[in-house]
């Protein structure tokens, strides 16, 4: 099967992904870790842009980008600097961004995704190094702001740009691209996904007979494919009534799920690019081989590698692969339980359950499920108590013994005992004749056998006038 | 040639508020300090790799570690316009 794309969509995407697993920020020493602290508190003279100050280029940061760049299929330049980008606005305290312009540090990659009609393979342009600008609040509503407060913490953090070709044909094709590329980042441990302001997104998009637009403001993957079944939508209709698709920047208004054209005076040249003076060219390409012999496993060679070494179905591989966390989850799990039905649990309902609560896997432990597969492929409880369990846990907390002893979740025992009293009579056959001769003390060895077999979990009575029954069954 | 168009957008850029009056004037002070620059391009720079940076450096890092930032007290002196540690803009749209 081909995918057609009937309205001829081309999608391509800019990603911002911060480099929040740095210990400090792009060109000063500014701690990265001011998530939880209070404004204006992770900042210096450098990334406040006060006069006088000079930028120092992050050495890890230019590995991080080289890494990036080698896990995207990129080449690494030979030689690059950074750029002026100016323009004004207050979330910008030096008056321009410090970022890459002609040599970027990588380009020409590709990444291969799932796509309408199997694999698909979206061309990387290029990805360059820049800094994130400071994060404004607005007082009150929108509409009737006050005021704008100005957070600088964020301001001079590592980004870094990825520019794909428009290659997507589908807002469902956009939205495997950002979950693949978020997933590699997590691979590469570059970025931390979970943090405010990790990872944004513009998109360009067009439809045949039109101009493109951009539609900026994205920022979760969820709303990148709703922006961008509105934005084509919304171009669909225009052209349909015989208008025209005009080149603009629009602006995806999450809450109201449309976009909204964003008048914007600036174009291209009035960024009056030059070259930062303050930092001089860097010739790092003779990094690359190390960095890329240092790469670890990615998403797709370990997909591969499940398939192999744990004799799973390729969706299941697909599934546990697609974040890195679940991966390393999964594979505590395969080392103490059969890695086939580890994985069925693992990736089938463990990751359903939490997905269902919008939670990741790190609220839930290795041990917990080890203990819970274990009591079901022991018979101990029922696959649907299995599944009972996890869900309690994740609702309510707890230990899976507790659970199961609390809410009953025990296979009936009539079950277990009745079976344990058939094998002990079949595994008896001597003390059985005697009690049947009138024996009256082999009944309490073969009771004991009944015990023994179900490690005292049994109620002796009930064993005792269990035995006599099926005694009585025998010697009719 | 700047225009008085061009003084006037550059000023936006900026965010200065230029007046009409002034533009013309300003637009002639730059023309001639662009003449002046104008001189370099008299040289023949044919097989001349371009320059980005004056010194003759390149590959100049620092490690990745943490050094003090400011406390914010002194971050918000550089402003007179404050609430609850954040520096107050006026409304951005
Ligand atoms: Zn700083």
């Amino acid at each position: 099967m081909v995918y057609e794309n009937p309205d001829g969509v081309m999608i391509g995407l800019e990603i911002h992904v911060q480099l929040n697993k740095l210990n400090t920020k792009m060109f000063c020493g500014c701690s990265t870790q001011y998530h939880n602290a209070g404004p204006n508190t992770h900042v210096c003279p450098v990334c406040l842009g006060l006069p006088g100050s000079l930028p120092v280029i992050n050495k890890r940061a230019v590995e991080y980008a080289i890494r990036i760049g080698l896990a995207l299929n990129c080449d690494i330049v030979e030689q690059t600097q950074f750029h002026r980008k100016n323009y004004y606005y207050p979330d910008l305290p030096k008056g321009f961004q410090t970022t890459q312009y002609d040599f970027p540090i990588a380009s020409g990659g590709k990444v291969v995704i799932e796509g309408e009609d199997g694999e698909h393979v979206v061309r990387i342009t290029r990805a360059h190094m820049e800094e994130d600008p400071g994060r404004l609040m607005h007082i009150g509503s929108i509409e009737k702001s006050k005021g704008t407060l100005i957070d600088y913490n964020r301001s001079g953090m590592g980004l870094i740009e990825i520019v794909s070709e428009p290659d997507m044909r589908s807002p469902k094709e956009a939205r495997r691209f950002l979950d693949k590329l978020r997933n590699i980042m997590e691979y590469l441990d570059v970025f931390d996904s979970d943090l405010e302001g990790a990872m944004k997104v513009d998109a360009n998009v067009s439809i045949m007979g039109g101009d493109r637009t951009e539609v900026k403001n994205i920022s979760s993957h969820k709303g990148a494919e709703r922006a961008l079944l509105y934005e084509i939508m919304r171009q669909k209709n225009l052209l349909r009534r015989g208008g025209n698709v005009v080149m603009e920047t629009r602006h995806f208004d999450e809450a109201r799920g449309v976009t909204i054209s964003m008048r914007t005076k600036e174009e291209e040249h009035d960024y009056r690019y030059f070259p930062e003076p303050d930092l001089v060219p860097m010739r790092v390409a003779d990094w690359a081989p190390s960095i890329y012999e240092a790469l670890p496993e990615l998403p797709d060679a370990k997909r591969e590698r499940f398939v192999s070494q744990y004799d799973m179905a390729d969706m299941h591989a697909k599934a546990l692969t697609s974040d890195i966390r679940v991966a390393d989850f999964y594979e505590l799990v395969a080392a103490v339980i059969d890695p086939r039905t580890a994985a069925a649990w693992v990736a089938d309902v463990l990751k359903g359950e939490l997905n269902y609560r919008d939670l990741n896997i790190t609220s839930f432990t290795v041990d917990d499920i080890v203990e819970i597969i274990k009591l079901v492929v022991e018979g101990k409880i029922t696959e649907k108590s299995g599944v009972q369990v996890i869900r309690t846990i994740m609702d309510e907390g707890g230990s899976p013994q507790d659970i199961v002893r609390q809410n009953g979740l025990l296979r009936v025992e009539d079950d277990i005992v009745t079976q344990a009293v058939s094998e002990v009579i079949s595994e008896n056959k001597d003390a059985l004749s005697d009690y049947i001769a009138g024996k009256g003390k082999s009944l309490n060895y073969l009771v004991g056998q009944v015990m023994k077999k179900t490690n005292g979990r049994a109620d002796a009575r009930q064993a005792r006038e269990m035995m006599l029954e099926a005694i009585d069954r025998i010697n009719k | 040639m700047i225009t008085k168009d061009e003084v006037e957008h550059v000023g936006w850029l900026a965010r200065i508020e230029i007046d009409s009056a002034d533009a013309e004037g300003y637009a002639t002070k730059l023309n001639s300090v662009l003449e002046y620059f104008g001189q370099l391009d008299e040289v023949d720079t044919d097989g001349v790799a371009p320059t980005y940076h004056v010194a003759d450096i390149m590959n100049v890092f620092r490690d990745d570690v943490v050094t003090d930032s400011l406390e914010q007290k002194d971050v918000l002196t550089n402003t007179d316009s404050e609430q609850d540690g954040y520096i107050k803009a006026p409304r951005i749209m």
